[in-house]
């Protein structure tokens, strides 16, 4: 658990709006490189658990640790932990009245204070590699749902995240597009990218995670490798959410 | 949901530190604020002409002394508001509409009405006024009413229903097409997809824009006493000239402001309630 490489360490993690509790007693640790699939359905704390690690929500209860400090420290600026933490939303919430490419080089240029130039040829870099070159300087509501889902994630990446935070982010997509936005997920899990994933494709996650969690009513009450946690659940309540999501097997 | 829960060690020190971070906010911004009104407040008492304008602006006796009349000028501004304000949004909306109207039946409708807004707010309302209060009157036409102070609130009408026609205006083309779309998918027509979906969407967003017209029309309430209408300003005006002391314009001025502060903080409270009711914690 502690052993130096761990990026994230969440420990009883507790959130409530209200009355509602969202999030009891949450463990997780993610190392580095590491890909954590957060799968359960609607409404088990899954955006709720994301929004927490780059301190959108404030917890109730419970210290999350990146990179060995603890942020949630009422004296830690959660700016300083969110420049250092990407997150692509499922509506994608791209910036309607900007271009695609001045999405991508607002925080570089505003936050990280890179040179509008130096920022733009990243931004190309990034947007040409996830086949985004022709739609360069149109502005988002031009583009289909995966371009701009995608345009999305170059935007999360422009700022060299150390850790990236994906909610839902194919499931506002039609299925055709879902496979165009998942290959560039895998590619970035492949390069090594630290990634937090609330998804609902199971084979993405069965491919792609090294840890997979089963949250249900905001806890976690399983996690572990994909193989382990997909194909033979230990909790009853995993087995079901699987037969459900998965008719197949 | 309701297991026992006590906060952590951990976390009573945090909410601690929040307390006292709340404490120094709280603090900073009472000292900043009692230093900056204080320096601003010394300066002016510094000027050379303080004394000269204390005795005419802010003499005791004189707000004492013109107050009464004043008041009762007053409720000549406040009726005037009240009536006008009524006739500006009907106004206002109408002519709104009219500019949406897409019928072929209507163009000449909205070709008036585009006349209408270019016109009215382009021509200041202090002309509109001496115009419509002195000069209807003078037409005498039969039947028609020839008080300055009716003709006065017409003139304000016709000035801030173009206004407020411009603000309705760009509150409708602001609701998202598709909202119209799926009105359409519904079979509602044109019209009831204004009058069901688009409207109170609109009259919704638009709510601030419409109180910043509505406090400018409180303040050129006054405008009337340019045509010899006997409201709070003519009153102060009368009574300035008369006894050499104009401390009765701040009095007007103070009564003013009394109307239109609540009127804000009215309007704020109701938008909170609309939006926390519609966003319902989603973000």
């Amino acid at each position: 658990m502690t052993d130096g490489e761990a990026l994230l360490e969440l420990e009883n993690v507790r959130k409530g709006y209200g009355d509602r509790v969202v999030l009891h007693d949450v463990d997780l640790t993610v190392a580095r490189h590491d890909v954590v699939c957060l799968i359960g359905s609607s409404g088990s704390g899954k955006s709720t658990l994301l929004r927490c690690l780059n301190l959108l929500e404030q917890l109730d209860d419970g210290v999350i640790r990146f990179d060995g400090r603890e942020i949630t420290d009422p004296r830690v600026d959660p700016r300083e932990v969110r420049k250092r933490i990407g997150m692509v939303f499922q509506a994608y919430n791209l910036f309607p009245h900007l271009s695609v490419l001045d999405n991508c080089t607002l925080a570089p240029r505003r936050v990280h204070g890179v040179a509008k130039a130096a920022a733009e040829t990243r931004a190309r870099e990034l947007l040409a590699q996830f086949g985004l070159s022709e739609h360069v300087d149109k502005h988002p509501d031009r583009l289909s749902g995966g371009q701009q889902q995608r345009a999305a994630l170059v935007r999360a990446l422009c700022t060299g995240p150390e850790i990236l935070l994906l909610d839902e982010i194919t499931a506002a997509l039609d299925p055709e597009l879902v496979g165009e936005v998942l290959t560039i997920v895998r590619g970035l899990a492949e390069a090594g990218t630290t990634m937090v994933v609330a998804t609902h494709e199971m084979s993405f996650a069965r491919d792609v995670a090294t840890t997979v969690c089963f949250l249900h009513e905001g806890r976690i009450l399983e996690q572990g490798p994909p193989a382990e946690v997909l194909v033979s659940p230990r909790e009853e309540r995993t087995r079901q959410f699987l037969r459900r999501v998965l008719p197949s097997s | 949901m309701t297991e026992a829960w006590s906060p952590s060690a951990r976390e009573l020190e945090r909410r601690g530190v929040r307390r006292r971070q709340r404490t120094q906010r709280v603090v900073t911004a009472t000292a900043v604020t009692v230093v900056v009104l204080g320096v601003a407040g010394w300066g002016v008492t510094l000027t050379p002409g303080w004394d000269r304008f204390q005795e005419t602006f802010l003499s005791w006796e004189d707000a004492k002394e013109s107050f009464p009349g004043i008041r009762h000028g007053f409720w000549l501004n406040v009726k005037l508001f009240l009536i006008c304000e009524v006739f500006i949004l009907v106004l206002g909306l109408a002519v709104a509409l009219a500019r949406q109207a897409r019928s072929a039946w209507l163009a000449p409708l909205r070709v008036v009405a585009v006349i209408y807004t270019d016109v009215f707010r382009g021509v200041p309302t202090i002309l509109l006024v001496l115009v419509m209060a002195l000069g209807v009157p003078a037409l005498n036409l039969q039947g028609l009413t020839t008080d300055p102070y009716i003709w006065a609130g017409v003139a304000l009408v016709l000035s801030y229903g173009a206004y407020v026609a411009e603000v309705f205006r760009s509150g409708i083309d602001s609701i998202h097409p598709s909202q119209v779309n799926s009105a359409a998918a519904l079979g509602l027509s044109r019209g009831q997809a204004m009058r069901f979906v688009v409207v109170p969407q609109a009259v919704r967003r638009v709510i601030p824009p419409l109180l910043n017209d509505f406090v400018s029309l409180q303040k050129d309430t006054a405008l009337v006493s340019v045509a010899g209408v006997f409201d709070a300003m003519f009153q102060a005006r009368d009574y300035g000239s008369y006894h050499f002391n104009y401390t009765s314009y701040v009095v007007v001025g103070l009564f003013f402001i009394v109307l239109t502060v609540p009127l804000a903080r009215f309007c704020d409270w109701l938008q909170r309630r609309w939006m926390e009711r519609e966003r319902a914690g989603a973000l």
